[in-house]
């Protein structure tokens, strides 16, 4: 029972974008619609899940001193797969989420994660805390694009809320608008925390 | 007047942090002293246009004649990774007060994703040599912009009474936003 904590931790109690604050440079970039947090998210939980996967089994033939590169070798292999697979089958996603597609390579949440937790445990539990962290980022992203999505533009998932004369706080779509979004997000989880003593 | 242009848009309308979202964490993370964010933009300047020349190269007589562009991304992390050991090493024999200075500051650059964002958008753009490294130093320099506005404004911050959950990264982010809105002003400077 106790390795469930490990997929489950990722939700909440450290999730990688409210609570330990970790690769907010796609946070910030692409959550201007909904379904980009969902893409960005699912590519990232893969490339988590594998690197934690290669890196737990690795884990006793990898020199310590080249560590870190070693990991960045494997993380950066599984980022271009990600890449081949996603310009040949979602090419509109592919070009939304640009440059941020090859940069999931520099995603702290993953280097921290091979180096705080895959390379000491085993590969069951890896991949538990790999996919609980990237499916936690994936719903943070998600709850953010959707929020953006809503006040900047009167739609979620591309399905109108407001007609299309309706006015929107077109701000929340462009760049300002991603750092006030986050900012009072991590607000809120403070105080959720504070109060229920999570 | 074409690299004029890539300057002004570089350094202001596109800022790189405040309008494209690159090197959101040393920004977040070294911008609490006007004088560190000197030196982490010193070392950001210097190490970026060193980064965009090599890859520059790199892309261009052995990436592209091999066919091989798909290990863009694996390269270019590992040359940017071994540049700034390389950076480091050297400064620290030849220029040690340089090193004293940017020293702390080199390590933390290989994790600025910026590098390695603005040496692939710049192979995107299909810039030749002298344009890519111009870029990626006004890139650079705008990032410094960025980071001692920040911190200047964080030096007051400190000094005012925040709400308990603002503290932190919350206000920090919510000054980027109204920081970001200013910049915004610059939309239209360059046609």
């Amino acid at each position: 029972m106790s390795e469930i904590k490990h997929f489950t931790k990722g939700f909440f109690k450290e999730n990688p974008t409210f609570v330990l604050v970790l690769g907010t440079c796609p946070t910030l970039a692409v959550t201007t619609a909904a379904m980009n947090g969902i893409g960005m998210g699912l590519a990232t939980t893969f490339v988590l899940v594998f690197s934690n996967l290669f890196v737990a089994l690795l884990k006793n033939v990898i020199p310590d001193k080249v560590r870190i590169a070693a990991f960045i070798v494997v993380i950066a292999t599984f980022v271009t797969i990600v890449d081949l697979v996603m310009k040949a089958y979602t090419p509109d996603l592919y070009k939304t989420l640009g440059i941020f597609i090859p940069l999931i390579v520099v995603n702290c949440i993953i280097l921290g994660r091979a180096e705080a937790f895959a390379q000491k445990n085993t590969v069951y539990n890896s991949i538990l805390d790999g996919l609980g962290m990237g499916l936690g980022f994936t719903l943070a992203i998600t709850l953010m694009g959707s929020i953006r999505e809503v006040l900047g533009n009167g739609s979620i998932f591309d399905i109108r809320l407001m007609s299309q004369e309706a006015k929107t706080i077109l701000i929340f779509i462009l760049p300002p608008g991603a750092f006030l979004t986050y900012g009072y997000l991590i607000a809120i989880m403070n105080r959720i925390k504070a109060r229920y003593n999570v | 007047m074409e690299l004029v242009k890539i300057i002004i848009l570089a350094l202001v309308v596109n800022n790189v942090v405040l309008a494209q979202f690159l090197g959101i964490c040393p920004f977040l993370g070294v911008s609490n002293k006007v004088q560190t964010s000197l030196g982490m933009g010193a070392a950001v300047i210097f190490v970026m246009a060193l980064a965009n020349l090599v890859t520059f190269l790199i892309q261009f007589y052995v990436l592209n004649p091999l066919h091989i562009e798909f290990m863009q991304t694996i390269t270019f992390i590992l040359v940017i990774a071994f540049l700034v050991q390389v950076v480091e090493i050297i400064l620290k024999k030849s220029a040690p007060s340089l090193y004293q200075a940017l020293g702390i500051y080199l390590p933390l650059i290989t994790t600025n994703c910026a590098v390695l964002g603005i040496a692939i958008l710049a192979v995107q753009k299909d810039y030749n040599l002298v344009t890519s490294v111009v870029y990626a130093s006004s890139i650079a320099a705008g990032f410094t912009l960025a980071l001692i506005l920040m911190a200047g404004i964080r030096e007051q911050l400190e000094l005012t009474g925040i709400p308990k959950g603002m503290k932190g990264f919350p206000i920090s982010l919510i000054t980027a936003g109204l920081l970001s809105l200013a910049f915004m002003g610059f939309a239209n400077l360059v046609k």
